[in-house]
């Protein structure tokens, strides 16, 4: 029936048909992850609430559930001041650049075996490629803002960010080492078996962690949000954006934080993989476990304090990267051994 | 034996995991929040709101105008003027009390001689602009004939301890 | 022309222009950020060549951290553009000439090429992985050139890091280390006031 619909379609369109199918597909992707960013921003504030003996936002609808849209309409509604001596042009492009690369990521993202945007073969390499792309946002938005608050944030987070980047890129290194695969897809299918226990997070147990605390600081969050700094540079790089053009930023850092969670859920926990054998694989498997990191983002933001920024540096530079470098070089001993099972 | 022990302490994130572990507890413990307009704190009989200007019983206005709430209120927010009334008896004009200014130090209420001048519970009461919270001296009889009776209970409660 | 032509002449053509604002613009900022765009532009020429890895690096490598670094110093400067200026037309018949060798160079070795038989690039099967392929080709056949740049590599940082650490006296430095490992009983010591327990005891009687 659906198939007999999509071939109806096809010759109906002709040539056009590709880059609609295509279309369709990106906003089968970009209105769930939307939608779950203003979720999530909910959830964060029901967390925070939780941890904090409050119950958090209950008023607009039933729980509160149309809080993220009241917050989505006040924001359409409020005036984007353009400060003075601000360079107009890359003050309006910089929350676009920071919004497009956390969209744009999302092509290569499995969501199940079959079901991928684009199957490219070096899946990891690009969305590396793509999120290193996003720092040029908040440089740009930093420096366009004409603003010493927002500029020293925008330093900040441009150090932070290529900081952590490298352990990052480590900690893949060793995924892809095991998996012997760039593709997201393969490496999920490189962790089959077993169930929970032939997944990735047991070999590189320590690269697992170094991996999301390094997204975490990638993607400026508790407690690495010192591009922020309320309690010291009042907002950081988006001290002067307001209405949409703020909440460009914060899509930006919601669908990054998608991302990361989703990233590590594919790398380290087995993807759509089930964790025991008598369950079936599915998608659900990967929304649950996307679910949990996307918790632990809210819990940390909700407990730790903010790092101090030479610390900051000292953890990114003195402790993951000697860590992820000495695991690059265990991992690829242990696998020359009959021990690796994996 | 120390730089060991500190170096897995490190590692292995235990602080962290402990801090975590507390926060993860507070998530499930009972809610403290009030919510608001369905349910209030408590409130004492000294609580310090809305003012209001009192009558005695036959409906005379207790204020004799002797300024001294102008004088002692620290934001000048108190503005008075005086006349003699035809029966020959001292009144206020005019009794403004400009809310923005004020800060419900209460020395007012203290003040006053006659206990004409007194804070109200009523802490809900808004303007949409600034003049809204300009209240003139008929606003503030207006306050003290509406709660007349929680005025009068709150001082007698009180009076024990003065 | 086919729909790839017209994309690789998309391509060029931003690269050029965008090469071109990257020495005219005036603010060294954009012109930081057309050096970007020239990087992006080029890596789709790259992508058109199924050269993903390569391509996938260029952006990586040099739009996600060279250039950010980049933009770093090149905000904080306080530049002068007229003073930067002021030498142009001193300068122009070097510059002039080191740009005529280097079209030549290009027209030379362009020329070689469409006299020879590789013409376009080499087509590949669908499964053909550049990016194993030129993994096997640097841990095989060219490992030794690989390994001595990895090394140069390092030589330079190691350089650089030599020539600009100074070794300042009276410097006032933390031991983050040092600072993360304190404890409670480092720094505390709770101790009982001797004047303190004699009035204790003396309002007690």
């Amino acid at each position: 029936m659906m198939t007999e619909l999509l071939q109806t379609l096809q010759n109906l369109l002709g040539p056009a048909w590709v880059p609609v199918w295509t279309a369709v597909k990106i906003v089968a992707i970009v209105v769930p992850i939307m939608l779950s960013v203003a979720y999530l921003t909910l959830a964060e504030r029901w967390v925070i609430g939780w941890v904090q003996v409050r119950i958090g936002p209950n008023r607009v609808g039933p729980l509160g559930l149309l809080q993220p849209l009241a917050d989505g309409v006040k924001l359409l509604l409020k005036e984007i001041v353009i400060p003075t001596g601000a360079n107009k042009f890359l003050f309006v492009l910089a929350p676009v650049l920071t919004l497009l690369p956390a969209l744009v990521a999302w092509a290569v993202i499995p969501f199940s075996p079959e079901i991928v945007l684009a199957n490219v073969d070096a899946g990891l390499l690009f969305i590396l490629a793509v999120t290193s792309v996003g720092v040029y946002g908040i440089i740009l938005a930093g420096w366009a803002s004409n603003s010493k608050y927002a500029f020293l944030g925008a330093l900040r987070s441009a150090a932070q960010i290529v900081s952590y980047e490298i352990a990052m890129g480590f900690a893949l290194v060793t995924v892809l080492m095991a998996a012997g695969s760039l593709n997201l897809g393969d490496i999920v299918k490189g962790q089959q078996g077993a169930g929970a226990l032939s997944w990735y997070w047991i070999p590189l147990f320590p690269m697992f962690i170094v991996y999301f605390l390094s997204g975490v600081a990638e993607t400026n969050r508790a407690p690495f949000d010192m591009a922020e700094g309320e309690s010291e540079i009042v907002a950081g790089f988006h001290v002067e954006y307001s209405g949409m053009a703020f909440a460009l930023f914060f899509l930006a850092e919601y669908a990054n934080m998608i991302l990361i969670a989703f990233l590590t859920a594919l790398m380290f926990l087995g993807g759509w993989l089930s964790p025991v054998p008598f369950l079936p694989d599915s998608f659900l498997w990967l929304l649950a476990k996307a679910g949990f990191f996307l918790f632990v983002f809210l819990w940390f933001r909700a407990t730790f304090p903010r790092y101090r920024y030479d610390q900051l540096m000292r953890l990114g530079w003195k402790v993951f990267i000697p860590v992820s470098l000495i695991w690059v070089v265990v991992v690829g001993l242990w696998m020359q051994t009959p021990l690796w099972l994996w | 034996m120390g730089k060991i022990q500190s170096f897995f302490k490190t590692y292995l994130l235990i602080e962290l995991v402990k801090g975590l572990a507390l926060t993860g507890r507070y998530m499930f413990a009972r809610k403290i929040t009030v919510q608001f307009p369905e349910e209030k704190t408590p409130q004492s009989f000294r609580f310090r709101g809305l003012h209001a200007q009192r009558r005695y019983a036959n409906g005379e206005e207790r204020c004799i105008a002797c300024k001294l709430c102008e004088a002692v209120c620290p934001s000048l927010a108190i503005n008075i003027e005086v006349a003699q009334r035809e029966d020959g008896t001292r009144r206020t004009t005019r009794y403004d009390i400009d809310l923005v200014k004020c800060i419900y130090c209460g020395f007012c209420e203290e003040s006053c001689p006659v206990d004409a001048i007194v804070e109200t519970r009523n802490f809900e009461y808004h303007g949409e602009s600034r003049s809204d919270l300009f209240y003139t001296k008929s606003m503030l009889l207006a306050v003290g004939d509406r709660c007349e009776e929680q005025i009068a209970r709150d001082r007698a409660a009180d009076a024990k301890y003065r | 022309m086919n729909l790839e032509t017209l994309v690789f002449y998309l391509f060029g053509a931003i690269t050029l222009l965008a090469g071109l604002r990257v020495i005219t613009a005036r603010n060294p900022v954009h012109a930081a950020m057309f050096l970007v765009l020239a990087f992006c532009s080029s890596a789709g020429i790259w992508l058109l060549l199924e050269a993903e890895f390569l391509a996938v690096t260029l952006i990586l490598v040099y739009v996600g951290a060279v250039m950010v670094l980049f933009l770093f110093v090149v905000m904080m400067l306080d530049i002068n553009l007229d003073q930067l200026r002021e030498g142009f037309w001193r300068w122009f018949p070097f510059g002039a000439a080191l740009a005529l060798i280097m079209v030549a160079e290009m027209v030379w070795v362009l020329g070689s090429r469409t006299t020879a038989d590789t013409v376009g690039a080499v087509q590949h099967a669908a499964n053909y992985s550049n990016t194993k392929e030129l993994g096997r080709l640097l841990y095989t056949d060219y490992v030794y050139p690989f390994e001595l740049a990895a090394v140069l590599l390092l030589v330079a940082m190691v350089a650089a890091i030599a020539l600009t650490l100074r070794r300042r006296i009276g410097v006032k430095s933390q031991d983050i280390a040092k600072q993360v490992q304190v404890k409670k009983a480092d720094r505390l010591r709770i101790i009982t006031d001797e004047s303190e327990r004699k009035t204790d005891a003396q309002s007690g009687s």
